[in-house]
């Protein structure tokens, strides 16, 4: 192949030398990357696919529709509550429910402290190590590390050399044990880490703070959602009720102490956001100044179908707006609609599923899934040992959702520039103030014009700070919640659940709804259509499938593929650069796909030819 | 001193779910003191490292390709745990919860006891299937092997007469009997009229290769009751 220009404008040449990843490690699921690297060591091609194949429908068909959360819950370990949520909201979309106000509520919260939740724990267990070194940790002075720390984070109590310095011995021992465990899967020598020892110490420690405060995070969901893992969801609205002067035993309704036990987890999920999580990105992330790529699709087109709405059911009141951008024109939001036949569809082109015409693309309520499992004449290997997958067949187990037939970029990032160029004053400041504290400590200087903006957001470290703004923005947003939560049970209104549609008899035949989530990785939707009162068809189309799908027939690469390419590496066998990029997106093949290949490996395996 | 019984796997794929079914089991059977918790930890992975780390005692339930016959059980203890998850990775989550007792490790808060109570899956690739009856058949004998160890640690539930109704995995609609109960009735004709990659020869699960016993080098738990 010569050098090929896609429809949306991305130079691809497969001529290179190619390296394959598989699989790609620290995911949730299993996922295969290759690329091809020129004579420099760039990326100039690069083939993201899906090795895993799940059915959603399989599960789901013929269930009760309001059981329907408690499967999807289950299909990921990661993001149980936004397949719980989208599931119920999908439900009463289809039966014309309306939850009350107070369950409105305590779903944001419980949805925001997910938010957070996965955040924090994507970047300091699932992404720091694409940035930090924890050997190098080793070397570091606990003196020096206690100045970086109060320079970077002012307003955190953790900080004497004695804290390190400790930290530092209990990392020695772990690491002197041989069994380096978490820390296992890394190329602790290779050129592309850029901490100093100290800022690696640093982001260490807060990697076992982070440890320890997620825990407390998650209780906000053992409050509302009666247990913890796996909380409970219902159609109509929350299964909690409310009794501001009951006592506290196992199972009673929630009162002012529990309330009062949520607002104590979100006033730390704020502490630790805004004076750890944050700094420790712009603080490592000027360590990486001159790594501003892995941007890809991002500057060109992004979608999302909007959240957080001030008023139940206002999808103008939306707190992150959604919309689409496309062909990089930021001056102009496209409305989005999820019931709309011509804008959300899935094609299988490049795909290993099969459509009697694959040109065109179905809407989820239409969707179909017929496996084709076949490799391109291209193909080096055999069907269950592939050694180089020709993507210019099939060659992943994701589909290719596109918006009006665009490829789409998803998630923190894709949200964080809808909101900005949507005028999202909180956003904006926060972008604003972030880029200020990157200039001061890279001693750059980036302005606030958009064409600077382009720049810095579509970017590996854009993705990555974009997640941890909008984490803070959601801490802030759950105390706005709860105080309107509080306000509303004194004005007398205790209503927890509209239990008015409960039973089928008052469903109609046939009815079929949809409910979108701004889950931690990007949208996410649920289609559903019910008959008789049972489950006739259940589609979801989740994040890592906008950003991990294929080519689509027009020849268009998804999120992934393009956010790896002009990449240089700094070692093609050891590819810290892809699994950085990669990880920015925080992928979750868990509900994307299903377990095909079942034999795990210790570390990235990489084949370079 | 705390005691966790922990079940892990997904109960959507069939002898995955096998951890998670003999705490349900357990709990529908036996009440215990608050010194004991059993949970669901479903695939959860790192996100069980709290509950791990509060533990002194922790039993482990979960479905482990041992390469041995579908429905052995096989106990392992203690050191053995972490380096037999890592070996072999049937599931998503096992890569996650040698992960788990990693971290633990580092943060210096290992368990005092640890005890696995694995069993061969027959089948992992049915997606929305349940238990197949040889792995099923060893729910009883794996919660008798937990209450066994339970016993030389001083702990001894209370059996419950009827098996209680609250369901430890929250919707009912989950718990085995209505999960195999409610199953689509046309899920097989519909799977095998619509050629499902879970069917397909070319690309399904391929099980590995039976070791004979007498290659492990771990005791199996016929050897290990005294």
């Amino acid at each position: 192949m010569a050098v090929i220009k896609t429809p949306n404008n991305f130079e691809l040449d497969n001529s290179g030398r190619r390296v394959v990843v598989d699989p790609v490690t620290r995911i949730e699921g299993h996922m295969r990357c290759e690329v091809n690297v020129d004579e420099n060591n760039v990326i100039r091609n690069a083939v993201s696919s899906g090795t895993m194949w799940r059915g959603l429908e399989v599960i789901l068909k013929g269930r009760d529709p309001r059981d329907a959360w408690a499967f999807v819950e289950r299909i990921c370990g990661v993001c149980t509550g936004c397949h719980a949520l989208a599931s119920v909201r999908a439900v009463e979309d289809a039966l014309g429910i309306e939850i009350p106000y107070n369950a409105h509520l305590i779903r944001e919260m419980m949805a925001k402290t997910l938010q957070v939740h996965d955040h924090v724990v994507h970047f300091y267990h699932l992404h720091a190590l694409d940035w930090v070194n924890p050997v190098n940790a080793l070397k570091a002075d606990p003196v020096a590390t206690s100045q970086l720390q109060q320079a970077v984070s002012p307003h955190h109590p953790l900080s004497s050399p004695g804290y390190f310095k400790d930290v530092q011995n209990r990392l020695k021992k772990f690491v002197e044990s041989g069994q380096l465990g978490i820390f296992k899967n890394g190329y602790w020598d290779n050129p592309a880490y850029k901490l100093s020892p100290e800022a690696d110490l640093m982001a260490v420690t807060h990697y076992l703070e982070a440890l320890d405060l997620q825990k407390e995070f998650v209780k906000v969901h053992t409050i509302f959602g009666g247990k913890n893992p796996h909380p409970n969801y219902l159609v109509g609205g929350v299964p909690c009720a409310i009794n501001m002067d009951g006592d506290m035993s196992a199972g009673a309704p929630l009162n002012m102490e529990r309330l009062n036990f949520v607002l104590e987890r979100i006033k730390e999920m704020q502490a630790f956001v805004k004076n750890v999580y944050i700094p420790d990105v712009i603080a490592i992330a000027s360590f990486y100044k001159d790594w501003l790529y892995g941007g890809g699709l991002a500057g060109q087109a992004v979608m999302d179908y909007g959240a957080y709405p001030t008023k139940p059911g206002d999808k103008s009141t939306d707190q992150l707006p959604g919309g689409a951008i496309i062909n990089g024109n930021w001056n102009e939001v496209h409305p989005v609609d999820p019931r709309d036949p011509e804008q959300v569809q899935e094609f299988v082109a490049h795909s290993w599923y099969t459509y009697e015409d694959e040109t065109r693309g179905y809407h989820p309520w239409d969707g179909v899934t017929e496996p084709k499992y076949e490799l391109g004449a291209g193909a080096k290997g055999d069907r269950t040992h592939i050694k180089e997958l020709d993507e210019s067949a099939k060659y992943s187990w994701i589909k290719s959702p596109r918006w009006r037939g665009h490829a789409v970029e998803v998630g923190p990032l894709a949200r964080y520039i809808l909101a900005y160029v949507q005028g999202v004053e909180y956003v904006q400041e926060q972008v604003h103030s972030s880029l200020a504290r990157f200039n001061e400590l890279a001693g750059t200087e980036f302005t606030t014009s958009v064409a600077d903006l382009k720049k810095v957001l579509p970017s590996t470290i854009g993705r990555t700070l974009a997640r941890a703004l909008e984490a803070e923005y959601c801490a802030d947003m759950m105390y706005d919640d709860w105080h309107r939560l509080i306000q509303n049970i004194k004005n007398g209104d205790t209503a927890t659940a509209n239990m008015e549609k409960w039973d089928p008899s008052t469903w109609p035949k046939e009815a079929k709804g949809v409910g979108t989530v701004a889950a931690p990785r990007g949208a996410l939707g649920h289609w559903i259509k019910i008959k008789d009162g049972k489950i006739e068809n259940y589609q979801a189309v989740v994040p890592t499938t906008w950003n991990g799908s294929p080519r689509d027939p027009m020849g268009n690469i998804g999120a992934y593929e393009a956010s790896l390419l002009n990449t240089p590496m700094e070692r093609p066998d050891e590819p810290v650069e892809i699994l950085r990029t990669l990880h920015s997106f925080d992928p979750c093949l868990a509900c994307s796909t299903h377990v095909m290949s079942e034999e795990g490996e210790e570390m990235a395996k990489v084949t370079v030819r | 001193m705390k005691t966790l019984i922990l079940g892990i796997g997904n109960l959507l794929w069939a002898d995955e779910g096998f951890g998670v079914r003999c705490v349900e089991r357990m709990a529908q059977r036996y009440r215990f003191d608050e010194s004991v918790e059993l949970m669901d930890g479903g695939t959860q992975g790192i996100y069980l490292i709290h509950n791990v780390e509060e533990a002194d005692n922790l039993i482990v339930f979960d479905a482990v390709d041992y390469g041995l016959a579908p429905g052995t059980i096989k106990v392992v203890e203690d050191d053995e745990v972490p380096k037999f998850m890592g070996a072999k990775k049937v599931s998503l989550h096992q890569t996650g919860f040698q992960e788990v007792l990693a971290t633990v490790m580092l943060k210096g808060s290992y368990p005092q006891r640890l005890v696995l109570i694995g069993v061969q899956p027959e089948e992992i690739e049915d997606y929305g299937g349940s238990l197949r009856p040889v792995v099923k058949a060893q729910i009883d004998p794996c919660v008798e092997i937990a209450l066994d160890y339970l016993k030389r640690w001083g702990i001894e539930p209370v059996e419950e007469l009827e098996d209680k109704r609250d369901c430890i995995i929250g919707s009912e609609a989950l718990a085995l009997d209505r999960y195999e109960a409610e199953q689509p009735q046309d899920r097989d004709l519909w799977a095998k009229g619509d050629p499902r990659v879970l069917l397909d020869e070319d690309v399904r699960f391929e099980p590995k290769k039976v070791l004979q016993e007498s290659d492990m080098s771990v005791c199996l738990h016929q050897q290990r009751v005294k």
